[in-house]
């Protein structure tokens, strides 16, 4: 708890989720992936970009009278692996564990082959299949074509 | 016997999908085409059944050994040779030419400029897929008629030592033959200018899986202990000026002096078309089996034909 309190630069929430140890400058790339930057969105959101931690920045999002479901939260892992998940209630932390890598991506990114039959004017979201977790490699169920982390983050839909 | 007891793949997309065992079957059936293939025997086991080419791009020779697989086995074939005279000219998407088309055929061969319009296909398809080649992604019956090739004039496929020649970086023939090779015990080897060798990732793959292989830059050296060389063309167009790509294409020439102290048994293998990789003078030789190559190709398309639409023999 003490840790917290120094690094943490935004206050407690009553209720919600934390995502926390996100890495450093990914926040905005989480909340797009979440949704979290749609207008639609009338929860409070609050950043903290570039955080000292024990292990370094971080960044840290936090989603106010909102409990995300593990589903949506470990799409995550594909550009931020160490991700942890914070579920508060009454101040307190009632759940709390590592964003875990999906088997299956559908819909978050697109396939970095602009010749792939999944970027064109076609009935059908973007699909791959997880091949590893450490480090992130990710492959189109179309064209076959891996992914490593760099590429995942820059085509995020 | 129903052939579809030991073959259970709806669809034909990508090598990447088979096993060994259904390499095996699919090769073995092919065997048992081949009279019916070669015009000795005659065959109505597809009678009925009707075949839709769906070619959005040209590739005259593909479509017309599919075209000849089907009627050899007495079915029948309907179809388009180039996006120019089908509805995508008019902006229909890909699923729903599919959608319409499987309805009027029994099984829908596809070839299309983008990769992954086979296995998005397969999604929309009511009929079996087989894909015959999207853009720089997959041609699976390509792969399978190169393995019934090395394994009719070997006996089988593993112990063999295959030099692969060629655009080794761009050619999906010889990625998805690479990837086919190194599921059998087979030794390879990759012969290539440095700029156009194999690609590290698929390297890196061989060396996980504990599979041997060598890079040689020169032909005339590399081919002498080889069983088999499978020769790929080298693209103009991956040269940045025409002298660059004139140095590089002499030196990838196979000729009767490349030949002098090959082993008896080699057999020299070639997708096809040839441009000047292979000398004319090569083909009188006891070497060349590209043409007999080619011809493979109707056997092993009545197979998968056979295969998907579940006939009996």
């Amino acid at each position: 708890m003490s840790e917290e309190k120094k690094t943490i630069k935004i206050s407690p929430i009553k209720k919600g989720t934390v995502i926390d140890h996100i890495r450093e400058g990914q926040s905005l790339k989480v909340m797009k992936i979440l949704g979290l930057t749609e207008t639609v969105v009338k929860d409070v959101v609050s950043i903290a970009m570039n955080v000292e931690s024990s292990v370094g920045k971080k960044d840290i999002v936090k989603v106010e009278n909102r409990e995300i479901g593990s589903d949506e939260l470990d799409k995550i892992s594909l550009i931020s692996p160490e991700t942890t998940i914070n579920i508060i209630r009454d101040y307190t932390v009632v759940q709390k564990k590592r964003v875990q890598l999906p088997e299956r991506i559908k819909g978050i990114v697109k396939c970095k082959n602009r010749n792939c039959i999944s970027n064109q004017r076609e009935p059908i979201e973007p699909e791959f299949k997880v091949m590893s977790g450490e480090p992130v490699n990710i492959k189109c169920i179309y064209c076959e074509r891996e992914m490593k982390e760099e590429e995942i983050s820059e085509n995020i839909v | 016997m129903k052939l579809k007891s030991e073959f259970s793949k709806e669809h034909v997309v990508s090598i990447k999908d088979f096993s060994v065992d259904e390499i095996e079957h699919v090769l073995d059936v092919a065997r048992t085409m081949e009279p019916v293939a070669k015009g000795r025997k005659t065959s109505d086991i597809l009678r009925g059944k009707i075949l839709a080419n769906l070619f959005f791009e040209p590739s005259t020779r593909t479509m017309l050994s599919f075209e000849a697989a089907m009627k050899r086995l007495g079915g029948d074939t309907i179809g388009f040779a180039s996006a120019d005279v089908s509805s995508s000219k008019k902006g229909e998407t890909l699923a729903d030419t599919i959608t319409v088309c499987s309805s009027y055929a029994d099984i829908v061969v596809l070839r299309h400029p983008q990769e992954g319009a086979a296995r998005l296909a397969s999604k929309f398809s009511s009929k079996p897929v087989l894909n015959a080649g999207d853009g720089a992604g997959q041609h699976p019956t390509q792969t399978l008629l190169d393995l019934y090739t090395i394994r009719k004039e070997k006996g089988e496929i593993s112990g063999n030592k295959i030099g692969i020649a060629g655009d080794l970086k761009y050619g999906r023939t010889v990625h998805s033959l690479t990837h086919a090779l190194s599921m059998y015990d087979t030794e390879m080897t990759f012969i290539a200018p440095q700029p156009l060798q194999m690609p590290k990732e698929i390297l890196g793959r061989l060396s996980r899986d504990g599979i041997k292989y060598d890079q040689q830059q020169n032909i005339d050296e590399a081919v002498e202990d080889l069983d088999v060389l499978y020769v790929t063309r080298i693209q103009r167009e991956r040269f940045p000026n025409e002298e660059e790509y004139l140095k590089v294409a002499d030196s990838y020439n196979v000729n009767m002096k490349t030949l002098e102290d090959v082993d008896d048994g080699l057999i020299i293998m070639h997708p096809l078309p040839r441009v000047d990789e292979i000398s004319a003078e090569v083909d009188d030789t006891d070497h060349s089996r590209y043409f007999e190559q080619a011809a493979n190709g109707i056997p092993v398309r009545m197979a998968l034909l056979s295969l998907l639409l579940e006939v009996e023999l």
